[in-house]
């Protein structure tokens, strides 16, 4: 029974770490759309040419936070 | 046995947790997915795609088709604009020589006009001069007989007879003195 | 579908329940032939798409009208996104890419009607579709160009010494790439979705102090449309980079 409990308690615990891996990606993605704003204020020329590359690498940053957040819910309700 | 949340979660859906893992709804996802997938491909293939591939290259066609005739349209005002001030040149000469022409005409005419009526006039002038001419010397005629008759009836009335013939030189002499 | 009943154990809030798979017309038993929830809103995806690419197009006007517009936007977009990514030669797998990025936008969209049911939020779904783009890529790279498809492992640009380490690190990603593709996808859309039932939850137990989650909802619906877009469009511009890679292996 306290096994069991402690179970749960482990659980959840490890559910709220994993759960800092999305705040974690969310810096990567502060990075990427900063560097991004920087370089299109620097050369706006060529600024409208990258926004696919900015939202390509915006979805690669994300999708780290996102396994991070699949991880969390697995503990949650899957495990 | 079982925490809580898991419970709660078994008590609320048929699958305990997360639905996303309850691989007993697989299949039918998939199943309907693919359903899905296809027949929006066949609308896309058969009916949507063809369409606005055609309305936009029709467009594009109706574009490039409206600026070639839109060029051919310029050229040809161009086209006429020359052929206008051709026009303008040839009409403008034309003017000229025409006005020319009857600048000379007009000139020649009036030669002839004033030829002829010089001639009239002088013609005329000649006429007058002989009816002049004529009226005087009867009128000088008339003057003799006048002053004749005059003196006669003069030396009558101063009850001398005269010769008839003296008196006619006497008065000749007068005339041909006040003539002269 | 009730998020949160305020009972004898306090604040209920079950964020998950608007994913389950449910039969429209009574029944438990969910065999791969039976009209659930998933066979409704994927037709209504359908209808969706018919309405605006078909139905929008109907006059074929020379000067289109407001639908027929939009329709020739999200055509000239797919077209450009697949020409400058993929290449000229990319341009005849269109179709296909269109078919993605259709699906997957108007599911994302109708997903989120309040009570509706997302079906870009199930694993199995954006697996599949991942998994397709995954295999039709690999086998297309290798009809294309034989063996010469390995050169996108075999980095010609790195020094020699780094080349194997270098084959791994790149065999891995490569492998790593449906898995990515699909669970952003779908993380994304459950993530978002979840997070707006957890806050209604907070909002039915609140009373008067509701309106904060309620404010809050509005915002993050907002960003969840954003989210939708975004998402279909990360796919699709995803789907075209991997394409790229299959017919031009040589970086």
């Amino acid at each position: 029974m306290e096994l069991a409990a402690a179970a749960a308690l482990g659980k959840l615990i490890g559910a709220g770490l994993a759960a800092i891996g999305s705040g974690v990606s969310a810096i990567g993605i502060g990075h990427v759309a900063g560097n991004y704003l920087a370089g299109a204020l620097r050369n706006p020329s060529a600024a409208a040419s990258q926004t696919a590359m900015l939202f390509i690498g915006i979805a690669f940053a994300e999708a780290l936070g996102i396994f991070a957040f699949l991880v969390s819910l697995l503990l949650m309700f899957a495990v | 046995m079982a925490d809580p949340i898991t419970e709660a979660a078994e008590g609320a859906g048929q699958a305990a947790g997360m639905p996303q893992l309850d691989f007993s709804t697989f299949g039918n996802q998939i199943f309907w997915l693919v359903v899905t997938l296809v027949v929006i491909y066949l609308i896309l293939i058969r009916v949507a795609l063809p369409r606005i591939g055609g309305v936009l290259a029709e467009r594009a066609g109706a574009i490039t088709s409206d600026l070639t005739r839109a060029e051919e349209l310029r050229r040809k005002a161009t086209e006429a604009e020359a052929a206008y001030e051709q026009a303008l040149a040839d009409a403008r000469a034309q003017a000229g020589r025409i006005a020319g022409e009857t600048r000379a005409a007009i000139q020649a005419e009036l030669a002839a006009e004033m030829d002829k009526a010089e001639a009239q006039i002088a013609a005329r002038a000649a006429e007058s001069e002989t009816a002049i001419a004529a009226i005087r010397d009867e009128a000088v005629a008339s003057v003799t007989a006048v002053a004749r008759d005059t003196a006669r009836a003069i030396v009558a009335a101063f009850g001398v007879t005269a010769d008839d013939k003296a008196v006619d030189a006497a008065v000749d002499a007068r005339v041909n003195e006040v003539d002269a | 579908m009730a998020d949160a009943t305020g009972g004898p154990s306090g604040l209920q809030i079950h964020p998950m329940d608007q994913f389950v798979v449910k039969p429209l017309f009574g029944g438990d038993t969910v065999s791969f032939y039976t009209i659930t929830n998933v066979t409704l809103w994927m037709a209504l995806a359908i209808l969706a798409m018919s309405l605006l690419l078909v139905w929008g197009t109907r006059q074929r006007a020379v000067v289109p009208g407001r639908v027929q517009s939009m329709a020739e936007l999200v055509y000239g977009f797919t077209y450009s996104m697949v020409e400058d990514v993929a290449g000229k030669d990319g341009v005849r797998f269109f179709p296909y890419i269109m078919t993605i990025f259709m699906f997957i936008l108007f599911a994302n969209v109708l997903g989120l009607i309040p009570m509706s049911f997302a079906t870009t939020s199930h694993i199995a779904v954006t697996a599949v579709l991942a998994l397709a783009v995954f295999l039709g890529v690999t086998v297309l790279g290798f009809v294309l160009n034989g063996a010469k498809f390995l050169n996108l492992f075999w980095v010609h640009s790195a020094p020699l010494v780094l080349r194997p380490i270098l084959a791994v690190i790149e065999l891995i990603s490569y492998f790593v790439r449906p898995v990515s593709h699909s669970i952003r996808l779908a993380g994304n859309i459950m993530a978002g979705h979840a997070v707006l039932k957890v806050f209604a939850g907070f909002a039915g137990v609140l009373g008067l102090g509701s309106i904060l989650p309620i404010a809050a909802i509005s915002t993050i619906y907002a960003l969840e449309v954003l989210v939708a877009v975004i998402q279909a469009y990360v796919f699709t511009i995803l789907t075209c980079v991997y394409l790229s890679d299959a017919l031009h292996p040589g970086h």
